[in-house]
């Protein structure tokens, strides 16, 4: 998509009906279970693919490993991303592994797409509404897990939405002429937001009160369970965004939250918004409008 | 007074925090000095000092920060000696009223004009709560008593001062056309509304 703004996946043109669309992504583990970790880091490495409005075809897997832990725990993640891949459509097809003192896992991924079906992050425009297909909080109920403070079902919830995949809500966005569309992970929703808004020469409002949280996400935020991730964000972007007065600052550190395996930000014509989330509401995956996208403006974004 | 330091240099988070939580829930401690060597954990400790309700006083030190945490109304002065029999733990959550989650403008299954007549007794005596209820959550014809034209609206307005989250349902009202009639809350969706009713307040239903 060119070097000038930064869109989730590489793009290669290879004919008149398809691009290779290329990403990578690993990282370290956020939970417990070996074969939870394989599935999160599989459907965050495939969401990009998804972002990008292509179907995953290849993968290859990515993995570091300590000698000091039994290898039926890497068997076990490996089988915990085959089976993401496989849920994905596509296949694994290899891999490479070095020893490292601490365990790291993803994946290396190809898919496939129309040339005109691919859908950038530099193309939102004005009148466009904004979906949001996952809850945000993955973080701060990342760190609250560390800390033993979260419910069991809390944590249930969190893993369910890391490890699902952003498939249908990728298929859904093209039969709803998705103007733009980004994947939210690491730079929080704020963050990514803020490349779109870049990209596309636009600004963005977003509404805090209709952004979907995950269980206790609040509770966790305001007793100060909040990743370092989360300041380097903001630090970053507060020159970019304005914050509403009434926001509390643990409601304004939950949207500079790194999330993993977030959902997807997209940017649909005003008048079928609503549509697409009804449609991604039937198919189970609950997803919300939190804002709208405006001509560019002092701010790449204001949250009101 | 009984003072507690909690030394959390080197501490990765969530650790300065939850070594500071537990250092206040102790009997008998109503001040806690955490020293802090980094910022985000200075951030962190001050954000849940200030929401559980404690007074927090920051100072930089030799490259790390001091953070002394009190409990609001306790004697702070180092002379004083504590003669109060038993000692009470640390207040971090104050008593919260229900959440109300109402599907209908018209309360109970008979008579609409009763319906009507009831949900506006019940608004009135919603108001008298105490402590008032967290939050309402308006759903399918319930998102009418949001809206103008509302027979409740003198009610909703005083909860809402009084600190009352007031939630309507966005899908109900653009499904009944009456999303610019809104009168007072926030436009919800089902996450946030699931939230609420997840949490550890009692949840009453009104249909």
């Amino acid at each position: 998509m060119g070097l000038n703004t930064s869109d989730d996946a590489a793009v290669y043109r290879l004919n008149e009906h398809q691009a290779l669309i290329q990403t990578v992504d690993f990282f370290t583990p956020m939970v417990d279970d070996p074969y939870l970790f394989g599935q999160i880091a599989a459907a965050n490495a495939l969401s990009d693919i998804y972002a990008m409005g292509g179907q995953p075809l290849l993968a290859l897997n990515i993995v570091c490993f300590p000698d000091c832990l039994p290898i039926a725990v890497l068997e076990d993640i490996l089988k915990g991303g085959a089976d993401k891949v496989v849920e994905a459509g596509g296949i694994i097809a290899g891999g490479h592994t070095v020893r490292d003192d601490e365990p790291k896992y993803g994946l290396a991924v190809a898919g496939l797409a129309p040339p005109g079906g691919i859908i950038s992050n530099a193309t939102a425009r004005p009148g466009d509404r904004l979906v949001l297909t996952k809850p945000l909080g993955t973080g701060i109920i990342n760190t609250a897990i560390k800390a033993d403070l979260l419910s069991p079902e809390a944590a249930k919830q969190a893993a369910q939405c890391m490890s699902a995949l952003n498939k249908e809500a990728s298929a859904s966005m093209q039969r709803y002429n998705a103007s733009a569309c980004t994947d939210i992970t690491g730079f929080g929703l704020l963050g990514h937001a803020a490349e779109m808004a870049a990209a596309s020469q636009v600004s963005l409002e977003i509404c805090f009160s209709a952004v979907p949280l995950l269980p206790e996400t609040i509770e966790m935020a305001r007793m100060g369970i909040i990743p370092g991730g989360a300041y380097d964000n903001k630090e970053y972007l507060i020159g970019k965004v304005t914050l509403d007065n009434s926001l509390r600052p643990e409601e304004q550190m939950i949207l500079f939250d790194p999330q993993t395996s977030g959902g997807l930000l997209i940017a649909v014509p005003g008048s079928l918004a609503d549509r697409l989330v009804a449609e991604l509401a039937g198919q189970g995956t609950p997803s919300a409008v939190i804002g709208q996208v405006l001509p560019i403006q002092d701010k790449l974004i204001s949250v009101i | 007074m009984n003072h507690k330091l909690v030394d959390c240099r080197g501490l990765a988070c969530p650790h300065p925090v939850i070594n500071t939580k537990k250092a206040l829930e102790e009997a008998g401690v109503d001040t806690v000095t955490t020293i802090v060597d980094n910022d985000v954990a200075r951030q962190n400790v001050v954000l849940f000092a200030k929401n559980a309700g404690y007074q927090v006083n920051e100072q930089p030190k030799e490259g790390f920060y001091h953070l002394t945490i009190t409990r609001i109304g306790a004697q702070a002065t180092a002379n004083q000696t504590n003669e109060s029999a038993a000692p009470t733990p640390a207040a971090v959550t104050p008593t919260v009223g229900p959440v109300y989650f109402i599907t209908t403008n018209a309360l109970g299954q008979g008579s609409p004009d009763l319906g009507q007549v009831l949900m506006k007794s019940l608004f009135t005596t919603l108001v008298a709560m105490d402590p008032p209820p967290a939050a309402l959550l308006f759903l399918n014809t319930g998102v009418f008593l949001t809206c103008a034209g509302t027979p409740v609206q003198e009610q909703l307005e005083k909860l809402h001062t009084h600190g009352t989250a007031v939630l309507s349902c966005g899908t109900c009202l653009e499904y009944y056309g009456i999303k610019e009639k809104l009168l007072l809350g926030d436009i919800s969706n089902m996450f946030e509304i699931n939230n609420w009713l997840n949490k550890p307040h009692k949840a009453i239903t009104i249909a």
